[in-house]
């Protein structure tokens, strides 16, 4: 998905002193070249990895995180104190089973905690980057994730896997850099953006940028924190992670802490609460310029489209010798019934896409009444379809069952 | 699918024999895998899977199986032509919509396809309708009328007829009666449609 490169003057920066852990400067040699055209000479990628890499380093498995997401996978995250947010997927004996798999997460470019993003310091100026960080697309998410992979020395990745914007980076993964890709689970995902989920996403960035305090971005140089309308971007967005029966079974019509309605506009009932409860926790990990980031390259999301319109197309790799095949990356999509932020028949384009070259597609759609968050959470029939997937394949690639053994 | 009983497994072993090691092999309503999984694991075919109940597709992804949930009768237009070794067909084409646009489908997108067959024809299922004067109901065929997935019975001849007016080449037959013994006699003959139970074929685009 190469754009031409317009006029843009390239941001380099000085690489600085040493990294601290799980954090690395990339882009000293070849600068990143995002699809705006603009050149990242240094930037910084925040990442965790869990298991070991075994000796001819087939055994690494990338998560991609989602829009809010971090590369916390499987541990304590360091600001919030909660579980990691994929520790039902990652860890010893789950479907990810890191005593067998070596697995990378990275925090995406634009992100806000610990990647090169809005919040970050640009060198140049020594001030947060803010509005003048320039936009970012998923293929330069993957871009990124693709220098840190080969800076492990890891040649092909036996599997990717993610959700939501996680599955738009999978998808990317298996488009950009088929021969790096062994097996890969795009989950609860879509080939693009809906206008549906555009206007979602665009009422998030309204809210946040009415907030005087974000003062046109530069919030951070002016010590202010547009957390109100970061708050109400988290809230509106948090209806369509759930489902209206979702809702109905946690909440109902219940009061929060009362016996009757006050007539007024207090939070009198549950659901009121409860949203509230997320925007308010949300702003304390989150920064607003990332959201706007972020959203922005969902929104431009959109594979058929870098491929003459026909997604088929982004799945057909060009052989040495000039004949057509299809892609040889496997493909396991995996749906949830209740979603309507990515409803299965966006994962079914993908299917029939992939059907279409002939590639290697398997295809599930779950059963549940949990909405879009359902890939984080509790469903066994979820675990059992990505854990034999993952078996299938990682027998067929010759992985053994610990990484040790390897 | 539909037909249940201990006769599938003949069925399957028989499929099982015709098709090449290493084939690229589409498996068309393949429930829960059986067929698939021993064609993955006994000849190394590299196997695909389509399959309209979801409970069937989770077993067969669960296994490792390349499955996707989809219908024969919308979907396979959406698979290139050639693409596959052979197509795989197994006690389902009378369960579809639209059988001969599926027959048209299967052999477009394989070089061969694999069809295997209730017949309608076979003598128990004639004696019934002839004495009885209702609806078969055999082990084979273990439905009532109103719930029978089952909405386009053929016997053996109607099939080959059908065959002979699409230009589709039988390539090879098996005729299975009673108790699963293999009747000895082609397709296209009065005894097959008589005494087979149920019917596979090799069938190729001519």
């Amino acid at each position: 998905m190469e754009r031409p490169v317009t006029e843009t003057p390239a941001l380099f920066r000085d690489c600085g002193p040493a990294e601290p852990a799980r954090s690395i400067v990339l882009g000293k040699d070849s600068p990143l070249r995002l699809d705006s055209g603009v050149e990242l000479g240094c930037f910084r990628l925040a990442y965790q990895t869990y298991g070991t890499l075994n000796a001819d380093r087939s055994n690494a498995v990338l998560v991609c995180h989602a829009l809010t997401g971090d590369h916390f996978v499987a541990e304590k995250h360091p600001v919030t104190g909660k579980p990691g947010w994929w520790n039902l997927m990652v860890g010893p004996g789950k479907p990810i089973d890191t005593d067998r798999f070596f697995v990378i997460c990275s925090n995406v470019i634009g992100g806000c905690l610990g990647s090169e993003g809005p919040k970050e310091v640009n060198p140049a100026t020594g001030q947060p980057w803010g509005l003048s960080f320039p936009v970012i697309t998923i293929a330069d998410m993957v871009r990124a994730q693709k220098m840190l992979v080969e800076h492990l020395g890891i040649r092909q990745l036996f599997c990717v896997i993610g959700g939501s914007m996680g599955g738009m980076q999978v998808l990317q993964w298996a488009v950009s850099y088929p021969e790096m890709v062994y097996c890969c689970l795009p989950i609860a995902t879509a080939a693009r953006h809906s206008a549906q989920n555009i206007a979602f996403h665009e009422v998030g960035r309204q809210a946040i940028m009415a907030d005087p305090e974000w003062r046109g971005g530069d919030y951070l140089n002016q010590n202010t924190k547009p957390t109100k309308g970061l708050a109400v971007a988290r809230m509106a967005a948090h209806i369509t992670y759930l489902s209206e029966p979702a809702l109905h079974r946690k909440f109902g019509r219940n009061l929060q802490n009362r016996a009757a309605i006050t007539f007024g506009f207090d939070a009198d009932f549950q659901v009121e609460s409860y949203l509230r409860h997320q925007g308010i926790s949300f702003v304390e990990r989150f920064d607003a310029n990332s959201y706007l980031y972020i959203t922005r390259a969902m929104d431009y999301f959109d594979l058929a489209a870098d491929h003459g319109g026909v997604l088929a197309n982004a799945f057909r790799v060009k052989g040495a010798d000039g004949v057509e095949r299809p892609t040889p990356v496997r493909f396991c999509l995996i749906s949830f019934s209740s979603d309507w932020l990515f409803p299965t028949n966006e994962s079914r384009a993908v299917v029939h896409a992939l059907n279409a070259v002939a590639a290697n597609v398997s295809f599930v759609e779950v059963e549940t009444d949990k909405g879009h968050d359902a890939f984080l959470l509790d469903e066994p029939e979820f675990y059992q379809v990505a854990r034999g997937f993952i078996e299938g394949n990682a027998q067929r690639r010759g992985l053994t069952s610990t990484a040790k053994g390897a | 699918m539909a037909i249940s009983g201990p006769h599938i497994r003949t069925d399957l072993e028989s499929i099982t024999a015709w098709v090449d090691e290493g084939a690229r092999v589409l498996d068309v309503g393949c429930g829960e895998g059986e067929l698939l999984y021993a064609l993955v694991h006994r000849k190394k075919v590299d196997g695909r899977g389509l399959e309209l109940s979801m409970d069937g597709v989770r077993r067969c992804v669960g296994q490792g199986l390349a499955v996707i949930q989809g219908d024969a009768d919308t979907d396979l237009k959406d698979y290139p032509s050639n693409s596959f070794d052979y197509v795989i067909l197994s006690q389902t084409l009378q369960a579809t919509r639209q059988p001969r646009e599926i027959l048209e489908q299967l052999v477009r997108i394989g070089r061969h396809a694999i069809i295997s067959l209730p017949n309608f024809g076979y003598w128990r299922v004639r004696m019934e309708l002839l004495l009885k004067g209702r609806m078969p109901v055999t082990d084979r065929l273990g439905y009532d009328w109103y719930n029978t997935p089952n909405i386009h019975f053929c016997t053996i001849r109607d099939f080959v007829m059908l065959c002979q007016e699409m230009g589709i080449r039988i390539e090879r037959s098996l005729i299975l009666g009673a108790d699963e013994k293999v009747v000895d006699a082609p397709a296209d003959s009065g005894r097959a449609n008589w005494w087979g139970e149920q019917a596979l074929f090799l069938l190729q685009r001519t």
